[in-house]
C-alpha cells in the first residue's frame, strides 16, 4: 500500500532550491530582459519560501517577518526595475541585455 | 578706553566699506570729509586711549591685550586676532590717525575735481585702516595682514592715475620690490614660530633671555630685509622715487610719514631680540641705514623735480631711523620717526600746494619767486625746511642730534658719516626752498606780453589745503618737546616708551652731548651757507652731476641685470619648474589614470557578466565558510 507521504520541512528547502537554482540559470542563460527579470523574482520567492518552511520548522516568527520585508522590497524593486525595462523595450522593441551593455560608461 | 582698542581700526574700516557702498552718490567733495571724520574719530579715540594708558602704572602699560578671536586655532600655539595697545603702538597711532586725518582734509581739496574722487578716499581709508592694523596686532601675523595691506593700498594709490603709462609702471615696481621684502617678514615669522613656538609679541620678548643667539639673529636679519622693502633701504630702495608718480597727499601720507616708517616700527618691536641677537647684526643694520642715509642725500642733491628731491630725502632720513635703530638707540629712532613725519607731511604737503598752484607743473627750474605768491605755503615749507636741515629749536635738530649722538657712541665712523650727511641734507633743502620761492621766477605770467599761450599766474591753494600746512607747520616747530636731552625730566618720551630697552650711553659719550650738539648746529648752517653762495648768490657753480641725477646709475643697473642675466635665471628656474616638479606630479596621476583605464575594462556593462561574478562570488563566499569556518 502506498503511504501518503506527509510532506515534511525538507521538502519545501528542496523546491526552494530547485526555484532558485532554476532561477540563477535563467539569468544566466536568458536574453529577453523581460524573462531575466522575471527569473531574478523567482530566486526571491525561492528565498522567501525557505524562510517560511524554517520559521514553521523552528517556532520562530522571525523568519515570517523577513519575508513581508522581502515582499516590500521587491515590490519596490519591481516598479522601478519594470518601469526600466519598459522604457528601453518601448524605444528598442526586440532589445536584448547583451545589447544594453552599450550604456556602460 | 582701553576696552574700545578695536575701534581705531575700526572706524576707517566703516568709513571704507560705506564709501564703497555708497561713495558716488555722496561725491565731491563730500565722501572726502566723510573719510576725513572717520579717521579724525579714529584719533579721537586715540587720544581716549591714550590718556587711559597714562593713568596705568608704567609696568601694567605693556600688557593692555584685546582679544578678538582666535584667528588660527592650533593646540596650544593658537594665533589671535589681537590688539596690543601698548605705548608703542599708540605713540604710532596717535601720528597715523592726527596726521592722516590731516592729510586727508588735505586731499579734500587737492583731489578736488578729480573724475575718482571718492576712489581716492576709499584707497586712503584702506590704507589707514591696515596702517592701524599694522602697528595694533598683538602678534606678527596681525602686523603682516596690515603689512600687506598697506603694500596693497601703496601699489593702488601709486598707479591711481593709472592712465598714465608711468604712473602704472611705477605701482608695478612698488608692488615687486616689496614682494623681496615681505619675503623677508614671512622668513623672519616661520623662523619665530619654529624658535619660540609663538608669534606673540610678549612671548618673543619673554624667549629673548632663553631663545639661542643664532635663532635671534635669524629673526632679526630676516625681519630687517622685510623693513628694507618696505622702508625703501639700500638695496630695495628702488621703489620710493618713483613712488612719487602717485598724488602729492598719497605720497605724503604713505611715502613719508607713515607706511615707509613700518620697517623701523618692526625693528624697534622686535627690539629685545635685537638686544640678544649677534653684534653684528646690530653693525648690519646700521650700516645699511648710515650708507642709504648717506646715498640718498648725494642724489638728492641733483634732483629737478619738486617731488623727487623730498623722495631722496625720505629715503635718507629713513635711513638715519635705522642707524639709530642698529646703534640700539630705539628711542632716538621713534622720536625721529614722529619728528620726520611732521615735517616731511608738511613739506610734501606744501610741495603738493606749489604743484596745485602750479597747474601741475613740478620741475623746480620752472619755479621761483614763489613766496609773494604763495604766503602760506611759503611760510610753512621754510618752516619744514629749517626743522630738516636741523636748525635749533626746529623738531628735526633734537631728534636728529639724539641719533648723532648715539652714533658716536657706536663707532665714530658711523658718526661722521650720518654728520655729512646731515651737511648734504642742509645743502639740498635749501636748494630747494631757493629754486621754488626765492630767485628769479621762471615761470610766464599771463600779463606779459611775450607769454606764450596757456600761461597763468600761480595763486595760494584753498583753505582746505593750507589748514593742515599751518597745524603741521606748529608741530615742527615745537614737536621737539617730547624728548629735549637737557635734563632726565625733559626726556618724556624716553619714559613713556619704557620699557622699550635703550643702551646707555657710555660716559664719554654723555660728556660730549654739548659739544656734539654744537657740532651739528655748524654742519647745519654751514649747509645752508654753501647752498645760499652756490644757488642765491652765484659765488660757486652747481655742481649737479649727471650720475648723481640718475641715482649713481643703480636704478639702470638693476633694469639692465633684470632684463638680461636676470630674466634668464629666472626662465632657467622656470625651466626646472615644469621639468622636474611639474613632470612628478604630472606623471603620478598619469600613472594612475592609465592603471584605472585597465580596471575600467572589467566593467563591460553586460548585465549577465555580471550576474555571474555575483554567483561566482556566492559560490567562493560559501565554501569559505564552509571550509575554512567549519560551518555544518
Amino acid at each position: 500500500m502506498i503511504a501518503i507521504a506527509t510532506p515534511t520541512t525538507t521538502w519545501y528547502l528542496l523546491l526552494g532550491a530547485v526555484l532558485f537554482a532554476v532561477g540563477v540559470v535563467g539569468v544566466m542563460v536568458r536574453r529577453n530582459p523581460l524573462v531575466l527579470f522575471m527569473c531574478v523574482e523567482l530566486m526571491l520567492n525561492a528565498v522567501n519560501l525557505t524562510f517560511v518552511a524554517l520559521a514553521k520548522k523552528l517556532d520562530d516568527i522571525g523568519g515570517q517577518t523577513t519575508v513581508f520585508f522581502v515582499m516590500v522590497v521587491a515590490a519596490a524593486e519591481v516598479v522601478v526595475g519594470l518601469g526600466i525595462i519598459v522604457a528601453i523595450l518601448r524605444r528598442r522593441p526586440n532589445a536584448t541585455t547583451d545589447d544594453l551593455a552599450e550604456l556602460k560608461g | 578706553m582701553l576696552d574700545v582698542v578695536w575701534l581705531i581700526p575700526a572706524l576707517p574700516l566703516a568709513g571704507f566699506l560705506f564709501i564703497l557702498l555708497f561713495g558716488r552718490r555722496l561725491g565731491d567733495p563730500k565722501s572726502g570729509y566723510f573719510a576725513t571724520a572717520m579717521v579724525g574719530a579714529s584719533f579721537v579715540v586715540t587720544v581716549g586711549v591714550f590718556f587711559d594708558l597714562l593713568a596705568l602704572d608704567a609696568e601694567q602699560r605693556t600688557h593692555q591685550v584685546t582679544r578678538l578671536f582666535s584667528w588660527v586655532p592650533l593646540a596650544g600655539r593658537s594665533i589671535d586676532l589681537a590688539f596690543l595697545a601698548d605705548p608703542l603702538s599708540i605713540t604710532m597711532c596717535l601720528f597715523v590717525t592726527g596726521i592722516g586725518s590731516l592729510i586727508h582734509l588735505y586731499a579734500v581739496g587737492y583731489m578736488h575735481g578729480d573724475p575718482r574722487f571718492s576712489k581716492f578716499f576709499l584707497y586712503l581709508n584702506l590704507f589707514a585702516f591696515s596702517m592701524l592694523m599694522l602697528v595694533l596686532g598683538s602678534n606678527l601675523l596681525v602686523t603682516f595682514l596690515g603689512w600687506e595691506g598697506v603694500g596693497t593700498c601703496s601699489y593702488l594709490l601709486i598707479s591711481f592715475w593709472h592712465e598714465k603709462e608711468s604712473a602704472a609702471t611705477a605701482g608695478k615696481k612698488a608692488f615687486v620690490t616689496n614682494r623681496v621684502g615681505d619675503w623677508g617678514f614671512m622668513m623672519a615669522m616661520f623662523f619665530a614660530f619654529w624658535a619660540v613656538g609663538s608669534l606673540d609679541y610678549s612671548a618673543l620678548g619673554g624667549a629673548a633671555g632663553t631663545i639661542a643667539q643664532s635663532a635671534a639673529t635669524a629673526i632679526v636679519l630676516f625681519a630687517f630685509v622685510g623693513a628694507c622693502g618696505k622702508s625703501a633701504q639700500l638695496p630695495l630702495y628702488l621703489w620710493l622715487p618713483d613712488a612719487m608718480e602717485g598724488p602729492t597727499p598719497v605720497s605724503a601720507l604713505i611715502h613719508a610719514a607713515t607706511m615707509v616708517t613700518a620697517g623701523v616700527f618692526l625693528m624697534v618691536r622686535l627690539s629685545p631680540l635685537l638686544s640678544v641677537a649677534a653684534d653684528y647684526a646690530g653693525w648690519i643694520i646700521a650700516i645699511t641705514g648710515v650708507a642709504t642715509a648717506l646715498f640718498a642725500a648725494t642724489v638728492a642733491v641733483a634732483q629737478n623735480d619738486i617731488k623727487k628731491v623730498l623722495a631722496y630725502s625720505t629715503v635718507s632720513q629713513l635711513g638715519f631711523m635705522f642707524l639709530a635703530v642698529g646703534s640700539g638707540a630705539y628711542v632716538a629712532a621713534i622720536f625721529h620717526m614722529v619728528t620726520h613725519a611732521f615735517f616731511k607731511a608738511l613739506l610734501f604737503l606744501g610741495s603738493g600746494s606749489v604743484i596745485h598752484g602750479m597747474h601741475h607743473e613740478q620741475d623746480m627750474r620752472r619755479m621761483g619767486a614763489l613766496r609773494a605768491l604763495m604766503p602760506i605755503t611759503a611760510a610753512t615749507f621754510i618752516i619744514g625746511w629749517l626743522a630738516i636741515a636741523g636748525v635749533p629749536p626746529f623738531a628735526g635738530f633734537w631728534s636728529k642730534d639724539e641719533i648723532l649722538l648715539f652714533a658716536y657712541d657706536k663707532s665714530p665712523v658711523l658718526y661722521f658719516v650720518a654728520l655729512v650727511t646731515a651737511l648734504l641734507t642742509a645743502y639740498y633743502m635749501t636748494r630747494q626752498v631757493i629754486m621754488v620761492f626765492f630767485g628769479k621766477a621762471q615761470w610766464h605770467d599771463a600779463h606779459e606780453e611775450h607769454g606764450a599761450a596757456g600761461d597763468f599766474t600761480p595763486h595760494e591753494s584753498p583753505k582746505v589745503m593750507v589748514a593742515p600746512l599751518v597745524i603741521l607747520a606748529g608741530l615742527s616747530v615745537v614737536g621737539g618737546l617730547i624728548q629735549l636731552p637737557f635734563s632726565d625730566n625733559l626726556k618724556r618720551l624716553e619714559h613713556w616708551l619704557e620699557p622699550v630697552g635703550e643702551h646707555h650711553l657710555s660716559a664719554s659719550a654723555d660728556d660730549l652731548t654739548y659739544v656734539l650738539m654744537a657740532v651739528a648746529v655748524v654742519v647745519s648752517i654751514a649747509g645752508i651757507a654753501a647752498s645760499i653762495m652756490v644757488y642765491a648768490k652765484h659765488k660757486v657753480k652747481p655742481i649737479e652731476p649727471a650720475i648723481l641725477a640718475n641715482a649713481w646709475g643703480y636704478d639702470r643697473a638693476v633694469s639692465r641685470f633684470m632684463g638680461g642675466p636676470g630674466r634668464q635665471v629666472f626662465a632657467d628656474i622656470v625651466e626646472i619648474d615644469t621639468q622636474v616638479i611639474d613632470s612628478l606630479v604630472n606623471d603620478t596621476g598619469a600613472q594612475i589614470a592609465a592603471a584605472a583605464g585597465q580596471v575600467r575594462k572589467l566593467q563591460s556593462g553586460n548585465v549577465r557578466n555580471y550576474a555571474a561574478a555575483i554567483g561566482v562570488g556566492v559560490v567562493l563566499l560559501l565554501s569559505w565558510f564552509v571550509v575554512v569556518r567549519g560551518l555544518l
